[in-house]
Parts: C-alpha cells; structure tokens; sequence
C-alpha cells in the first residue's frame, strides 16, 4: 500500500504537477498583460523543484510505490541537471516567445510536463513507469514543436517528429512485451526492471528475450536520435522553434541517456554481450553520418542537429562500454553536451529577432565586428563540441574513448578520434564565418537587449571553459552516482 | 485449441502490417495515424496474451495504459494534422518535404 514515505520520495514530482496545473490556471486567469509574469514564476518553479530534489537526496537508493520509482544518484544528477538547463533555456526564451507573439502560457505549462515526464523517466523502476515518462516527455515536445501555428516548417516538423516518434514508441513497446512474455516462461512474469536483470538466468525463451532487447534496442536509438534511426533529427531541429530546439537538444538527451541506462543496465544487464555490438555499431554509423553530412550544411539549425547526432556517437560509446565507469563517462557526456548545446542555441536566440531567425551560417557574417562578445560566446560553444582542449567537450570527449578502450574496444576508440577530428572542420567554419568574414551591407544582427539573457547566456558558455579547467567535481559526482 | 503462440502470430502479423502501413504508405497522412494505432493495438494483443497464459495481471494493467495514452497521442496527432492542413491546404505525403538534406 502507498504510504507517506511514497509520497515523500516523490515529493519533487508531485509539486511539478501541482505547479504546473496551477501554472495553467493563472495563465487562464490573466490579463493578457500580466502574461509576461509566468515566466519568472516558472522559472522559481523549476528552481524550487531542484532545491526539493537536492535537499531530499535520500543517502542510498530508495524506492516508492512498490519499486515503481526508483530514486538513486543517478536520477539525482539527471534531474539536477534537467532542471537547471530548462531554467537556463526558459531565461533564453523569453525575448522570442514576446516577440513574436507565441503564447506564453502554453509554453511554459508544456514546458513543465515535459520535464515531469524527463524526471520519471530518469527514475523509472518499471517497464510501465518507463512508458508513461517517455509519453509524457514526447507528448508535450510534439505540442512543443507545433506552438508556433502559422509557420510552415513548423507543422511539417511536427508531423514528422510525431509520425517517427509514435514509431519509436511503438517500437520500444513492443519489445517490452515480448520481454515481459520471456520473463514469464519458465519464472513469474513481471514488468519490474530489477526482476527483469535476472530473466537470461531462468528463461526458457531466451530467443524471445533477444528479440524483445533488438525492438527496445530501436527504440531507444530513435529516441536518442542515433544514426539509423536519425531521420527526424534534422527536420524538427531545423523545423521548430529555436527554443523548443534547445531543449531537444539539450534536457531531452538528458533523458534519452537515463532510459537507455535504465533499460539497458537495469533491465537488460545480463544481455550487455548481446547489445555491446549493436550500441558500438549505432555508435560508429552515428558518428560518420552525424560528421560527414554536417559538413555539406549551410543552415545552423540543421548542422547542430547532425553535429547532434555525432555526438549520440559518443555517448553511445561509453554506454556500450557496458560497466559502471562507461556509464558515468556517457552520463559526463550529456551533461556537457546539454549545456554546450543550450549556449550554441542560446546564442542563436539572442541574436534572432521577430522575421529574423538567425539561423543560416551566413547569417552570422562579421559577427566580431557587431558584438564581439557574442560571437566569443559562440567561439566557446563550438570549439567546445568540437572536443578543443581546455574546454569541457574535450574532457568529455576523453573520457568516453577512455571507457572504450578500457572496455577492450580499442578499433571503436579510433574511429571516435577519427571523426572527432573531421568534425572540427564544420565546428571550425562558423568560427571562420563569425571572425574572418566581412559583415554585409546594411547588416541585420542586433544582440537582444534582455540584460537576463544576456547575463545567464555568458554564464553557460563561461561554464563551459570553467568546467574545462576544473572538470574534477562535476566527474566525481557521475562517477559517484554509479558507485565508483 | 488457440494456444499462446497462435495470439503471438497475430501480434507479429498486425504489428508488421503497421509498420508496412507507415513506411509504403505514400498518400495520407490520416492512414499513418490508423498504422500507428494499429501498432499500439498489435501490441496490447501481445500483452494481454501474455498475460493470460502466464496468469498474471501485470500485462493487463499495461495494457490500459497504453490505451490511454495511445488516445491522447491520437488527439495531438489530430491536431497536428489540422494544422498541417491549415498552413498547407494538403495533407498529402508527398507534399511534406520542404526540409530536405
């Protein structure tokens, strides 16, 4: 029976939900003047929620409502980490959505669901509890992507973007129950990922249990967006609004790295012989997809979102490293890759304004000229994807080949250096664009003035070179989180 | 007598009806909705049979879930479609290929 302690363990959550239904409420009260004023409420939500998950780290794993939440380090840093990036991108927004006249409301209440759903997925303890975060996560980013209703990409993005994601969870779905069948031959069947690590030891299926793994398998690369399973990648980034791009790109990889660990570690652990290959092949696909074909892009939108999918390479190849420090490596990765990915989407935004999207690489022509200090920001985003020491996408970057090697994989080792190298090329092509090219006539770039953003957007690309030079603390804790 | 494997057949047979019905579809958006609701069906199939044979009622509590979940997927899928058909006047396949690359 639940209980109060239940109910303490979840305490986070449940106060995300009344939050964000309240948050409804006050935006259908409002006068459409006041509206303006649920962004900094949203944003104390989120804070607030983040002291709640920081002060109620239980000391060692607990569960609540019969092991169908599970709350451990791992889930701790997850939802830190989620919540700080979606403050961070809420503060990004806010000239966007006012300029061009988004609705306000909508966004921030969708906003909050989706990390709702990121905050169960990340500490599920069930196939169900799985299922259940991952709509909720989808379902609020399809509406996400549709919210600004006129433009034309824009549908077109979110009709792609729901087509392959209900795929994706059709997918997943139907290698749970083909999973949950297998666990029932030959034992009690049972949907508990913790009951499930044992399954390969008693299963008369085992068949079944491989096929169920494959299904979940392509579940999880499409929802990572690992190469063959990308093809939505380029069309939403490049199709939403820049805003919901950036949290794409950035809190939703935190929770595709916590369902792929759950599912893959917890519940399919036995199996790590069987999907190592497959992770280290997805992983190498995704790396020569992702880099090759960002090199062709002239749209910066749509280069960060195969840069994207190079970078899922990476983070692939610490999880198929299959042991405690390649996951922590892989957990490293997305954090870094979240907040790389928000201040090279941040700055985007800071320089768009309405009509003006900023979102082809030409656009950013004789940046240094306009405002330098911007295109410093950027400087430091993109050589930090690029992996360029002492910025932190170079420690990540280290620590998941590292893991690799460990892992006897030396070959995928190799293959990551090799194509981290021929990413630099794209990563340093907007950094030629912004310094050494002439601005044109007439320039259009003008730096919002929100003195918020501007603050918070130099913060996050200063972290990047502070968490570069002193990377210690943040690796401690993933490493820690997994019990090394 | 329709033994377990018999409803796994037919799971498998919807199931890859679905997905044939997403990826030859060439037409309409609409028919993508019915595959992807037919694919979520295929799969409460699996589930429910499971759960019967093995005598266990896990599955079919997923099960309800998944239903649940799978219409308000269908309602935003709807509205997207109409918006879909709002900015573009078509809701052919074909026509939805703008972003290319």
């Amino acid at each position: 029976m639940p209980n109060i302690n239940d109910i303490l363990i979840m305490l986070p959550e449940f106060y995300l939900v009344a939050a964000a239904c309240l948050l409804l409420l006050m935006d259908a009260f409002m006068k459409p003047a006041q509206r303006p004023l649920l962004h900094w409420v949203s944003i104390i939500v989120l804070l607030v929620a983040m002291y709640l998950v920081i002060v109620g780290q239980p000391p060692q794993t607990v569960t609540a409502f019969a092991g169908m939440f599970v709350r451990d380090g791992v889930s701790e840093v997850l939802k830190v980490f989620t919540l700080g990036v979606t403050a961070m991108l809420m503060v990004y927004s806010r000239p966007y959505l006012i300029d061009r006249k988004l609705p306000i409301g909508e966004f921030y209440a969708l906003l909050l669901f989706a990390v709702i759903g990121i905050m169960l997925l990340v500490s599920a303890g069930n196939l169900i509890t799985i299922y259940l975060g991952l709509e909720l996560l989808s379902l609020s980013s399809y509406a996400l992507v549709a919210l600004s209703r006129d433009a034309r990409l824009t549908s077109e993005a979110a009709i792609k973007y729901f087509v392959l994601g209900a795929l994706a969870s059709g997918m997943l779905l139907y290698g749970m129950s083909m999973v949950y069948g297998a666990s029932g031959m030959g034992g009690t069947p049972s949907l508990d990922l913790a009951q499930l690590h044992q399954v390969m030891a008693y299963t008369t299926a085992p068949t079944l249990l491989v096929f169920g793994m494959i299904f979940m398998l392509v579940g999880i690369g499409f929802k990572l967006g690992a190469a063959p399973f990308h093809m939505w990648i380029p069309d939403v980034y490049q199709g939403a609004p820049t805003p919901i791009t950036a949290f794409i790109a950035s809190a939703s990889k935190l929770a595709a790295f916590g369902m792929a660990w759950r599912l893959l570690d917890g519940g399919m652990g036995d199996l790590s012989q069987h999907w190592q290959l497959m992770l280290a092949v997805l992983a190498v696909v995704s790396l020569a997809i992702g880099n090759l074909v960002a090199i062709v892009q002239t749209n910066l939108k749509r280069m960060l979102a195969y840069s994207t999918i190079s970078h899922m390479g990476y983070l692939l190849l610490g999880l198929s490293a299959a042991g405690p420090e390649g996951y922590a490596a892989s957990m490293f990765y997305a954090i870094c890759y979240a907040l790389m990915g928000l201040a090279a989407f941040g700055v985007m935004l800071a320089l768009s304004r309405a009509g003006f999207e900023c979102e082809e690489i030409a656009d950013l022509k004789g940046l240094n000229q306009k405002a330098p200090w911007f295109a410093f920001l950027m400087l430091l985003a993109m050589f930090s994807l690029a992996g360029v020491p002492p910025l932190v996408g170079f420690w990540a970057k280290a620590l998941v080949l590292e893991a690799a090697i460990h892992a006897n994989m030396l070959w995928l080792a190799l293959v990551g250096v090799v194509f981290a190298i021929i990413g630099l090329y794209y990563y340093l092509h907007v950094i030629k664009v912004m310094y050494f090219d002439k601005a044109e006539e007439g320039g259009t770039l003008v730096v919002q003035q929100d003195k918020s953003l501007r603050v918070v957007l130099s913060l996050n690309a200063l972290l990047l070179l502070a968490l570069g030079m002193y990377w210690g603390p943040l690796l401690d804790w993933c490493r820690h989180a997994f019990g090394l | 007598m329709i033994s377990l494997a018999h409803y796994i057949v037919l799971g498998a047979v919807l199931f890859c009806i679905a997905v044939a019905g997403l990826f030859i579809n060439r037409k309409n958006v609409i028919v993508l909705l019915m595959s992807i609701e037919l694919m979520l069906l295929a799969v409460n199939m699996n589930f429910v049979a499971f759960s019967r044979f093995l005598g266990d009622v896990s599955g079919q509590v997923f099960v309800f879930f998944i239903l649940t979940v799978a219409a308000a997927e269908a309602a935003i899928g709807l509205a997207i479609l109409v918006l879909l058909f709002r900015n573009r006047s078509t809701i052919n396949i074909a026509d939805i290929d703008s972003m290319k690359g």
